[in-house]
Protein backbone atom coordinates (compact mmCIF):
# COMPACT_ATOMS: atom_id res chain seq x y z
CA UNK A 1 0.00 0.00 0.00
CA UNK A 2 1.49 3.18 -1.15
CA UNK A 3 1.13 6.35 1.44
CA UNK A 4 0.63 9.28 -0.65
CA UNK A 5 0.69 12.44 -0.32
CA UNK A 6 -2.13 14.82 -1.34
CA UNK A 7 -0.40 18.65 -2.24
CA UNK A 8 -3.96 19.96 -0.34
CA UNK A 9 -4.71 16.92 2.13
CA UNK A 10 -1.93 15.63 3.17
CA UNK A 11 -0.47 11.70 3.43
CA UNK A 12 -3.32 9.52 2.71
CA UNK A 13 -3.98 5.66 1.92
CA UNK A 14 -3.18 5.07 -1.76
CA UNK A 15 -7.43 3.42 -2.18
CA UNK A 16 -8.15 7.16 -2.10
CA UNK A 17 -6.57 7.88 -4.99
CA UNK A 18 -6.72 6.73 -8.43
CA UNK A 19 -3.79 6.85 -11.28
CA UNK A 20 -3.06 8.95 -14.07
CA UNK A 21 -0.15 7.86 -15.66
CA UNK A 22 2.62 10.05 -17.18
CA UNK A 23 2.34 13.75 -16.43
CA UNK A 24 3.13 16.06 -18.82
CA UNK A 25 1.83 14.92 -21.82
CA UNK A 26 -0.17 17.89 -23.67
CA UNK A 27 -2.19 17.74 -26.29
CA UNK A 28 -0.70 18.32 -29.52
CA UNK A 29 -0.93 21.99 -30.63
CA UNK A 30 -1.90 21.19 -34.04
CA UNK A 31 -3.51 17.73 -33.98
CA UNK A 32 -4.46 17.87 -37.58
CA UNK A 33 -0.45 18.57 -38.78
CA UNK A 34 0.59 15.34 -37.07
CA UNK A 35 1.70 12.57 -39.04
CA UNK A 36 -0.04 9.36 -38.23
CA UNK A 37 3.08 7.72 -36.67
CA UNK A 38 3.33 11.46 -34.57
CA UNK A 39 -0.80 10.76 -33.46
CA UNK A 40 0.32 7.03 -32.95
CA UNK A 41 3.06 8.39 -30.59
CA UNK A 42 0.77 10.59 -28.90
CA UNK A 43 -2.27 8.14 -27.96
CA UNK A 44 -0.24 5.14 -27.41
CA UNK A 45 3.79 5.60 -26.38
CA UNK A 46 4.26 6.71 -22.45
CA UNK A 47 7.36 7.11 -20.41
CA UNK A 48 7.79 3.55 -19.12
CA UNK A 49 11.43 3.66 -17.00
CA UNK A 50 12.79 1.96 -14.60
CA UNK A 51 13.85 4.68 -11.56
CA UNK A 52 12.11 8.06 -10.93
CA UNK A 53 8.54 8.71 -12.78
CA UNK A 54 6.83 11.58 -13.47
CA UNK A 55 3.58 10.53 -12.33
CA UNK A 56 -0.30 12.24 -12.07
CA UNK A 57 -2.70 11.09 -9.56
CA UNK A 58 -6.38 12.22 -8.81
CA UNK A 59 -7.63 12.03 -4.67
CA UNK A 60 -10.55 10.78 -5.85
CA UNK A 61 -12.07 10.11 -2.43
CA UNK A 62 -11.11 12.85 -0.69
CA UNK A 63 -10.34 16.67 -2.43
CA UNK A 64 -10.92 15.39 -6.38
CA UNK A 65 -7.68 17.20 -7.20
CA UNK A 66 -5.20 16.28 -9.52
CA UNK A 67 -1.43 16.76 -8.92
CA UNK A 68 1.80 15.71 -10.19
CA UNK A 69 4.27 13.31 -8.52
CA UNK A 70 7.77 11.98 -9.08
CA UNK A 71 8.06 8.10 -7.74
CA UNK A 72 10.58 5.55 -8.28
CA UNK A 73 9.46 2.58 -9.94
CA UNK A 74 11.25 0.32 -8.09
CA UNK A 75 11.47 1.72 -4.48
CA UNK A 76 8.06 3.29 -4.74
CA UNK A 77 9.43 6.07 -2.62
CA UNK A 78 7.58 9.82 -3.84
CA UNK A 79 10.63 12.12 -4.82
CA UNK A 80 9.14 15.35 -4.69
CA UNK A 81 7.01 16.89 -6.94
CA UNK A 82 6.13 16.69 -10.49
CA UNK A 83 6.98 19.53 -13.15
CA UNK B 1 6.06 -38.06 -9.84
CA UNK B 2 9.12 -39.34 -11.23
CA UNK B 3 12.49 -37.94 -10.02
CA UNK B 4 14.03 -35.46 -11.74
CA UNK B 5 17.97 -36.12 -12.78
CA UNK B 6 20.41 -33.34 -11.00
CA UNK B 7 20.97 -31.17 -14.37
CA UNK B 8 18.10 -31.07 -17.27
CA UNK B 9 20.60 -28.60 -19.51
CA UNK B 10 24.39 -27.66 -19.81
CA UNK B 11 25.12 -24.16 -17.95
CA UNK B 12 27.42 -22.95 -21.06
CA UNK B 13 29.21 -19.71 -20.71
CA UNK B 14 28.53 -17.56 -23.66
CA UNK B 15 30.47 -18.49 -26.86
CA UNK B 16 31.21 -15.05 -28.34
CA UNK B 17 29.14 -14.88 -31.61
CA UNK B 18 25.63 -16.75 -32.13
CA UNK B 19 23.16 -16.63 -34.78
CA UNK B 20 20.55 -16.00 -32.91
CA UNK B 21 20.79 -14.38 -29.00
CA UNK B 22 17.25 -14.39 -27.26
CA UNK B 23 17.10 -11.70 -24.09
CA UNK B 24 15.41 -13.21 -21.42
CA UNK B 25 14.78 -17.37 -20.77
CA UNK B 26 11.35 -17.25 -19.72
CA UNK B 27 8.71 -19.27 -21.12
CA UNK B 28 8.98 -17.37 -23.91
CA UNK B 29 12.72 -17.03 -24.59
CA UNK B 30 12.85 -20.84 -24.41
CA UNK B 31 9.84 -22.15 -26.58
CA UNK B 32 11.25 -19.80 -29.08
CA UNK B 33 15.24 -20.99 -28.89
CA UNK B 34 13.17 -24.79 -28.96
CA UNK B 35 11.23 -23.56 -31.70
CA UNK B 36 14.25 -22.09 -33.97
CA UNK B 37 16.21 -25.29 -33.29
CA UNK B 38 13.55 -28.18 -34.22
CA UNK B 39 11.29 -26.22 -37.10
CA UNK B 40 13.95 -24.19 -38.17
CA UNK B 41 17.33 -25.82 -37.95
CA UNK B 42 19.00 -22.75 -36.03
CA UNK B 43 20.95 -24.31 -33.30
CA UNK B 44 23.50 -21.48 -33.09
CA UNK B 45 21.43 -19.71 -30.46
CA UNK B 46 22.19 -18.41 -27.13
CA UNK B 47 19.46 -17.53 -24.53
CA UNK B 48 20.56 -14.71 -22.28
CA UNK B 49 19.18 -14.26 -18.70
CA UNK B 50 19.92 -11.76 -16.46
CA UNK B 51 18.84 -13.79 -13.64
CA UNK B 52 17.85 -17.75 -13.25
CA UNK B 53 16.07 -19.82 -16.03
CA UNK B 54 12.23 -19.37 -16.02
CA UNK B 55 12.13 -16.95 -12.26
CA UNK B 56 10.71 -13.92 -13.00
CA UNK B 57 6.80 -14.00 -14.43
CA UNK B 58 7.38 -18.25 -15.69
CA UNK B 59 7.24 -18.23 -12.06
CA UNK B 60 4.57 -16.42 -11.16
CA UNK B 61 1.71 -16.98 -13.17
CA UNK B 62 -1.73 -18.80 -12.36
CA UNK B 63 -1.05 -21.36 -14.85
CA UNK B 64 -4.58 -20.92 -16.75
CA UNK B 65 -4.79 -21.71 -20.41
CA UNK B 66 -7.16 -21.11 -22.52
CA UNK B 67 -8.12 -19.64 -26.26
CA UNK B 68 -11.81 -17.96 -25.94
CA UNK B 69 -10.65 -14.76 -26.83
CA UNK B 70 -12.89 -12.15 -29.14
CA UNK B 71 -11.31 -11.76 -32.28
CA UNK B 72 -10.42 -13.92 -35.13
CA UNK B 73 -6.63 -12.68 -34.55
CA UNK B 74 -6.42 -13.84 -30.78
CA UNK B 75 -8.40 -16.72 -31.40
CA UNK B 76 -5.57 -18.00 -34.42
CA UNK B 77 -2.96 -17.64 -32.45
CA UNK B 78 -4.17 -18.99 -28.53
CA UNK B 79 -5.65 -21.66 -30.12
CA UNK B 80 -2.77 -22.46 -32.25
CA UNK B 81 -1.14 -22.65 -28.02
CA UNK B 82 -3.96 -24.55 -27.13
CA UNK B 83 -3.46 -27.37 -30.09
CA UNK B 84 0.28 -27.53 -29.35
CA UNK B 85 -0.65 -27.43 -25.50
CA UNK B 86 -2.30 -30.56 -26.21
CA UNK B 87 0.75 -32.58 -27.43
CA UNK B 88 3.73 -30.34 -25.83
CA UNK B 89 4.25 -33.40 -22.75
CA UNK B 90 4.49 -35.79 -25.92
CA UNK B 91 6.40 -33.47 -28.09
CA UNK B 92 9.19 -32.80 -25.02
CA UNK B 93 8.69 -36.28 -23.66
CA UNK B 94 8.37 -34.32 -19.91
CA UNK B 95 4.93 -34.31 -18.14
CA UNK B 96 3.83 -30.73 -18.11
CA UNK B 97 1.02 -31.72 -15.99
CA UNK B 98 -1.67 -30.10 -18.54
CA UNK B 99 -4.85 -30.62 -17.04
CA UNK B 100 -8.12 -29.51 -19.29
CA UNK B 101 -10.51 -29.10 -16.50
CA UNK B 102 -12.10 -26.55 -17.87
CA UNK B 103 -12.21 -23.00 -18.00
CA UNK B 104 -15.72 -20.87 -16.54
CA UNK B 105 -15.70 -17.82 -17.41
CA UNK B 106 -18.47 -16.53 -15.13
CA UNK B 107 -21.37 -13.52 -15.81
CA UNK B 108 -22.77 -11.20 -13.39
CA UNK B 109 -24.60 -8.60 -15.27
CA UNK B 110 -26.94 -8.44 -18.33
CA UNK B 111 -23.93 -7.08 -20.14
CA UNK B 112 -21.35 -9.74 -18.62
CA UNK B 113 -24.60 -12.16 -20.43
CA UNK B 114 -24.62 -10.35 -23.75
CA UNK B 115 -20.67 -10.06 -24.29
CA UNK B 116 -20.57 -13.56 -22.99
CA UNK B 117 -22.89 -14.91 -25.16
CA UNK B 118 -21.27 -13.02 -28.21
CA UNK B 119 -17.81 -14.29 -27.11
CA UNK B 120 -19.15 -18.31 -26.96
CA UNK B 121 -20.79 -17.33 -30.72
CA UNK B 122 -17.49 -15.96 -32.23
CA UNK B 123 -15.19 -18.49 -30.36
CA UNK B 124 -17.36 -21.22 -32.43
CA UNK B 125 -17.39 -19.72 -35.49
CA UNK B 126 -13.46 -19.87 -34.98
CA UNK B 127 -13.51 -23.61 -34.42
CA UNK B 128 -12.95 -22.66 -30.60
CA UNK B 129 -14.76 -24.85 -28.16
CA UNK B 130 -17.06 -22.44 -26.09
CA UNK B 131 -20.29 -23.30 -24.48
CA UNK B 132 -23.02 -20.98 -22.56
CA UNK B 133 -24.23 -22.24 -19.48
CA UNK B 134 -27.20 -21.26 -17.02
CA UNK B 135 -26.80 -20.86 -13.43
CA UNK B 136 -27.83 -24.23 -12.50
CA UNK B 137 -25.35 -25.59 -15.24
CA UNK B 138 -22.52 -23.72 -13.78
CA UNK B 139 -23.28 -25.13 -10.14
CA UNK B 140 -23.36 -28.32 -11.67
CA UNK B 141 -19.80 -28.25 -13.53
CA UNK B 142 -18.52 -26.32 -10.65
CA UNK B 143 -20.70 -26.85 -7.55
CA UNK B 144 -18.78 -24.92 -4.93
CA UNK B 145 -19.80 -22.22 -6.46
CA UNK B 146 -22.28 -19.86 -5.16
CA UNK B 147 -25.23 -19.53 -7.56
CA UNK B 148 -27.83 -17.92 -4.57
CA UNK B 149 -29.65 -14.93 -6.41
CA UNK B 150 -29.72 -12.98 -3.35
CA UNK B 151 -26.04 -12.04 -3.28
CA UNK B 152 -25.04 -8.37 -5.06
CA UNK B 153 -23.69 -9.88 -7.82
CA UNK B 154 -25.35 -13.00 -8.91
CA UNK B 155 -23.84 -15.61 -10.96
CA UNK B 156 -26.27 -15.29 -14.80
CA UNK B 157 -24.49 -17.86 -16.22
CA UNK B 158 -20.80 -18.27 -18.04
CA UNK B 159 -19.12 -19.18 -21.17
CA UNK B 160 -17.51 -22.66 -20.70
CA UNK B 161 -14.30 -23.46 -22.49
CA UNK B 162 -14.21 -27.32 -21.78
CA UNK B 163 -10.09 -27.57 -23.35
CA UNK B 164 -8.91 -24.98 -21.28
CA UNK B 165 -7.17 -25.34 -17.92
CA UNK B 166 -3.77 -25.62 -16.41
CA UNK B 167 -0.42 -26.82 -16.26
CA UNK B 168 2.41 -26.91 -14.15
CA UNK B 169 4.35 -24.00 -15.26
CA UNK B 170 7.88 -25.05 -13.85
CA UNK B 171 7.77 -28.40 -15.24
CA UNK B 172 6.87 -26.61 -19.09
CA UNK B 173 10.34 -24.16 -18.63
CA UNK B 174 12.28 -27.09 -17.47
CA UNK B 175 10.70 -29.02 -21.17
CA UNK B 176 11.50 -26.73 -22.83
CA UNK B 177 15.05 -25.92 -21.70
CA UNK B 178 15.78 -29.63 -21.74
CA UNK B 179 14.49 -29.67 -25.05
CA UNK B 180 16.38 -26.69 -26.38
CA UNK B 181 19.57 -27.41 -24.91
CA UNK B 182 19.60 -30.89 -26.38
CA UNK B 183 19.46 -29.79 -29.63
CA UNK B 184 22.56 -27.33 -28.83
CA UNK B 185 20.94 -23.91 -27.61
CA UNK B 186 23.15 -22.17 -25.26
CA UNK B 187 21.26 -21.05 -22.13
CA UNK B 188 23.19 -18.85 -20.02
CA UNK B 189 21.95 -17.68 -17.04
CA UNK B 190 23.16 -14.32 -14.92
CA UNK B 191 23.97 -12.84 -18.45
CA UNK B 192 22.62 -9.30 -18.22
CA UNK B 193 21.92 -7.36 -21.37
CA UNK B 194 23.26 -3.50 -20.97
CA UNK B 195 23.46 -2.60 -24.23
CA UNK B 196 23.32 -3.31 -27.87
CA UNK B 197 25.93 -3.27 -30.69
CA UNK B 198 25.02 -1.30 -33.57
CA UNK B 199 26.11 -0.77 -37.20
CA UNK B 200 24.26 2.13 -38.33
CA UNK B 201 20.21 0.93 -38.08
CA UNK B 202 21.34 -2.46 -37.85
CA UNK B 203 21.60 -4.18 -34.85
CA UNK B 204 24.83 -7.01 -34.80
CA UNK B 205 24.87 -8.10 -31.57
CA UNK B 206 24.64 -7.26 -27.59
CA UNK B 207 26.81 -6.04 -24.80
CA UNK B 208 26.45 -8.00 -21.60
CA UNK B 209 27.94 -7.77 -18.24
CA UNK B 210 29.67 -10.66 -19.28
CA UNK B 211 31.26 -8.72 -22.57
CA UNK B 212 30.37 -8.36 -25.87
CA UNK B 213 28.35 -11.33 -27.96
CA UNK B 214 27.77 -11.00 -31.90
CA UNK B 215 24.29 -12.07 -33.09
CA UNK B 216 22.83 -12.51 -36.85
CA UNK B 217 19.58 -11.40 -34.93
CA UNK B 218 18.71 -10.44 -31.33
CA UNK B 219 15.23 -11.38 -30.55
CA UNK B 220 13.65 -9.59 -26.87
CA UNK B 221 11.43 -11.67 -24.50
CA UNK B 222 11.70 -10.26 -22.07
CA UNK B 223 8.09 -9.52 -20.75
CA UNK B 224 7.58 -6.47 -17.91
CA UNK B 225 11.55 -5.27 -18.90
CA UNK B 226 10.79 -4.95 -22.19
CA UNK B 227 10.84 -1.19 -22.73
CA UNK B 228 14.07 -0.67 -20.41
CA UNK B 229 15.85 -2.87 -23.24
CA UNK B 230 14.10 -1.43 -26.03
CA UNK B 231 15.10 2.08 -24.83
CA UNK B 232 18.47 0.87 -24.76
CA UNK B 233 18.35 0.42 -28.75
CA UNK B 234 16.40 3.44 -29.05
CA UNK B 235 13.35 2.38 -29.30
CA UNK B 236 9.71 3.77 -27.81
CA UNK B 237 7.26 0.66 -26.89
CA UNK B 238 3.99 1.06 -26.07
CA UNK B 239 3.87 -0.41 -23.05
CA UNK B 240 3.34 0.17 -19.33
CA UNK B 241 5.01 -2.26 -17.03
CA UNK B 242 3.17 -3.19 -13.54
CA UNK B 243 2.16 -5.40 -11.01
CA UNK B 244 0.23 -8.36 -11.13
CA UNK B 245 -0.61 -9.94 -7.76
CA UNK B 246 -1.24 -13.65 -7.33
CA UNK B 247 -1.56 -16.09 -4.15
CA UNK B 248 -1.79 -19.08 -3.09
CA UNK B 249 -3.85 -20.67 -0.33
CA UNK B 250 -2.36 -23.88 2.11
CA UNK B 251 -2.46 -27.39 0.64
CA UNK B 252 -6.42 -28.30 0.61
CA UNK B 253 -8.07 -31.86 -0.48
CA UNK B 254 -9.42 -31.48 -3.74
CA UNK B 255 -12.65 -29.13 -3.66
CA UNK B 256 -12.10 -26.82 -7.19
CA UNK B 257 -12.66 -29.08 -9.92
CA UNK B 258 -11.84 -26.57 -12.40
CA UNK B 259 -10.73 -23.20 -12.90
CA UNK B 260 -13.55 -19.96 -12.49
CA UNK B 261 -12.58 -16.65 -13.87
CA UNK B 262 -15.08 -13.58 -13.40
CA UNK B 263 -14.70 -10.18 -14.53
CA UNK B 264 -16.98 -8.50 -12.95
CA UNK B 265 -15.76 -9.22 -9.25
CA UNK B 266 -12.87 -9.61 -10.44
CA UNK B 267 -10.64 -12.62 -9.71
CA UNK B 268 -9.95 -16.58 -10.80
CA UNK B 269 -8.77 -19.02 -9.00
CA UNK B 270 -8.19 -23.02 -9.88
CA UNK B 271 -6.67 -25.54 -7.76
CA UNK B 272 -3.06 -26.46 -8.43
CA UNK B 273 -2.43 -30.25 -8.70
CA UNK B 274 -0.59 -30.38 -5.38
CA UNK B 275 -3.76 -28.60 -3.48
CA UNK B 276 -3.29 -25.06 -3.42
CA UNK B 277 -5.65 -22.59 -4.03
CA UNK B 278 -4.68 -20.59 -7.13
CA UNK B 279 -5.48 -16.70 -7.49
CA UNK B 280 -5.07 -13.62 -9.39
CA UNK B 281 -7.15 -11.09 -10.11
CA UNK B 282 -5.82 -7.49 -11.75
CA UNK B 283 -2.93 -5.26 -11.91
CA UNK B 284 -1.80 -2.91 -9.28
CA UNK B 285 -2.77 0.41 -11.37
CA UNK B 286 0.41 2.59 -11.04
CA UNK B 287 3.72 1.52 -13.11
CA UNK B 288 6.34 -0.43 -10.72
CA UNK B 289 9.57 -2.37 -11.67
CA UNK B 290 9.09 -3.52 -7.93
CA UNK B 291 7.41 -7.39 -8.25
CA UNK B 292 5.50 -6.69 -5.31
CA UNK B 293 1.86 -4.74 -4.90
CA UNK B 294 -0.45 -3.31 -2.56
CA UNK B 295 -2.45 -5.36 -0.09
CA UNK B 296 -5.84 -3.64 -1.15
CA UNK B 297 -5.67 -5.47 -4.35
CA UNK B 298 -5.17 -9.21 -2.32
CA UNK B 299 -8.37 -7.66 -0.06
CA UNK B 300 -10.51 -7.05 -3.17
CA UNK B 301 -9.58 -10.41 -4.90
CA UNK B 302 -10.30 -12.62 -1.94
CA UNK B 303 -13.46 -10.61 -1.28
CA UNK B 304 -14.72 -11.52 -4.75
CA UNK B 305 -13.70 -15.31 -4.16
CA UNK B 306 -15.33 -15.39 -0.47
CA UNK B 307 -18.59 -14.18 -2.55
CA UNK B 308 -18.32 -16.82 -5.32
CA UNK B 309 -16.92 -19.38 -3.10
CA UNK B 310 -18.30 -19.82 0.83
CA UNK B 311 -16.27 -22.38 1.29
CA UNK B 312 -13.25 -20.70 1.01
CA UNK B 313 -13.64 -18.94 4.07
CA UNK B 314 -12.01 -21.75 5.65
CA UNK B 315 -8.73 -21.29 4.12
CA UNK B 316 -5.74 -19.09 4.58
CA UNK B 317 -3.71 -17.32 2.64
CA UNK B 318 -0.12 -19.17 2.34
CA UNK B 319 1.93 -16.91 -0.10
CA UNK B 320 1.35 -13.70 -1.94
CA UNK B 321 3.36 -12.62 -4.35
CA UNK B 322 3.72 -10.21 -7.97
CA UNK B 323 5.22 -10.14 -11.28
CA UNK B 324 6.16 -7.27 -13.38
CA UNK B 325 3.62 -7.77 -16.51
CA UNK B 326 4.27 -5.93 -19.56
CA UNK B 327 0.32 -3.90 -20.50
CA UNK B 328 0.00 -2.57 -23.93
CA UNK B 329 -3.12 -0.45 -24.95
CA UNK B 330 -4.89 -3.31 -26.80
CA UNK B 331 -4.38 -6.20 -24.59
CA UNK B 332 -2.87 -7.74 -27.24
CA UNK B 333 1.17 -9.16 -27.63
CA UNK B 334 3.41 -7.30 -29.96
CA UNK B 335 5.12 -9.88 -32.10
CA UNK B 336 7.27 -9.08 -34.75
CA UNK B 337 10.45 -6.64 -36.73
CA UNK B 338 11.61 -3.54 -34.61
CA UNK B 339 12.43 -0.47 -36.57
CA UNK B 340 16.41 -1.36 -36.09
CA UNK B 341 17.11 -4.15 -38.87
CA UNK B 342 18.16 -7.46 -37.31
CA UNK B 343 16.33 -6.63 -33.58
CA UNK B 344 12.75 -8.80 -33.07
CA UNK B 345 10.61 -7.53 -30.32
CA UNK B 346 8.03 -10.25 -28.66
CA UNK B 347 6.43 -8.35 -25.20
CA UNK B 348 3.29 -6.81 -24.67
CA UNK B 349 1.05 -10.01 -23.35
CA UNK B 350 0.59 -8.47 -20.39
CA UNK B 351 -1.66 -10.27 -17.68
CA UNK B 352 -2.08 -13.73 -20.15
CA UNK B 353 1.07 -15.02 -21.55
CA UNK B 354 1.51 -17.94 -19.99
CA UNK B 355 -1.31 -19.58 -22.14
CA UNK B 356 0.35 -18.66 -25.28
CA UNK B 357 3.44 -19.30 -24.76
CA UNK B 358 3.82 -22.24 -27.03
CA UNK B 359 2.73 -20.56 -29.89
CA UNK B 360 4.63 -17.56 -29.30
CA UNK B 361 7.33 -19.27 -29.32
CA UNK B 362 6.19 -21.03 -32.52
CA UNK B 363 5.91 -17.43 -34.78
CA UNK B 364 8.59 -15.53 -32.98
CA UNK B 365 11.31 -18.18 -34.19
CA UNK B 366 9.47 -18.51 -37.77
CA UNK B 367 9.51 -14.35 -37.43
CA UNK B 368 13.37 -14.43 -36.29
CA UNK B 369 14.44 -17.56 -39.27
CA UNK B 370 12.70 -16.56 -42.04
CA UNK B 371 12.67 -11.89 -41.56
CA UNK B 372 8.84 -12.36 -41.82
CA UNK B 373 5.97 -12.95 -39.91
CA UNK B 374 4.20 -15.89 -39.62
CA UNK B 375 0.49 -15.95 -40.45
CA UNK B 376 -0.85 -15.33 -37.28
CA UNK B 377 1.65 -13.18 -35.97
CA UNK B 378 1.18 -10.60 -38.94
CA UNK B 379 -1.51 -8.70 -36.90
CA UNK B 380 0.45 -8.33 -33.87
CA UNK B 381 3.24 -5.73 -35.63
CA UNK B 382 4.12 -2.94 -33.65
CA UNK B 383 2.85 -0.62 -36.88
CA UNK B 384 -1.27 -1.68 -36.14
CA UNK B 385 -0.52 1.39 -33.59
CA UNK B 386 -0.09 3.53 -36.41
CA UNK B 387 -2.38 1.78 -38.58
CA UNK B 388 -5.18 2.21 -36.05
CA UNK B 389 -5.57 -2.13 -36.60
CA UNK B 390 -6.05 -2.63 -33.16
CA UNK B 391 -6.62 -5.98 -31.83
CA UNK B 392 -8.56 -4.78 -28.40
CA UNK B 393 -9.02 -7.88 -26.19
CA UNK B 394 -9.85 -5.97 -22.71
CA UNK B 395 -13.04 -8.37 -22.60
CA UNK B 396 -11.31 -11.87 -23.14
CA UNK B 397 -8.24 -10.63 -21.10
CA UNK B 398 -10.30 -11.06 -18.41
CA UNK B 399 -8.26 -8.80 -16.22
CA UNK B 400 -8.47 -5.46 -15.55
CA UNK B 401 -6.16 -3.05 -16.74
Amino acid sequence: MLLIRCPWCGDRDEVEFSYGGQAGVSYPDDPEALTDAQWAEYVFVRDNPRGPYAERWVHTNGCRRWFDTVRHTVTHEFLGEGS
Amino acid sequence: MEQHPDFLWRNPSPKWSYDVVIVGAGGHGLATAYYLAKNHGITNVAVLEKGWLAGGNMARNTAIIRSNYLWDESAGIYEHALQLWEGLSEELDYDILFSQRGVLNLAHTLGDVREGSRRVNANRLNGVDAEWLTPEQVKEFCPIVNVDPGVRYPVLGATLQPRGGIAKHDHVAWAYARGADRLGVDLVQGCEVTGFVRDGDRVIGVETNRGPIRAGAVALASAGHSSVLASLAGIRLPIQSHPLQALVSELLEPVHPCVVMSNHVHVYVSQAHKGELVMGAGIDPFNSYSQRGSVHVIEHQLAAALELFPIFGHAHVLRTWGGIVDVSPDASPIIGQTPLEGLYVNCGWGTGGFKATPASGWVYAHTIATGEPHVLNRPFGLDRFTTGALIDEHGAAAVAH
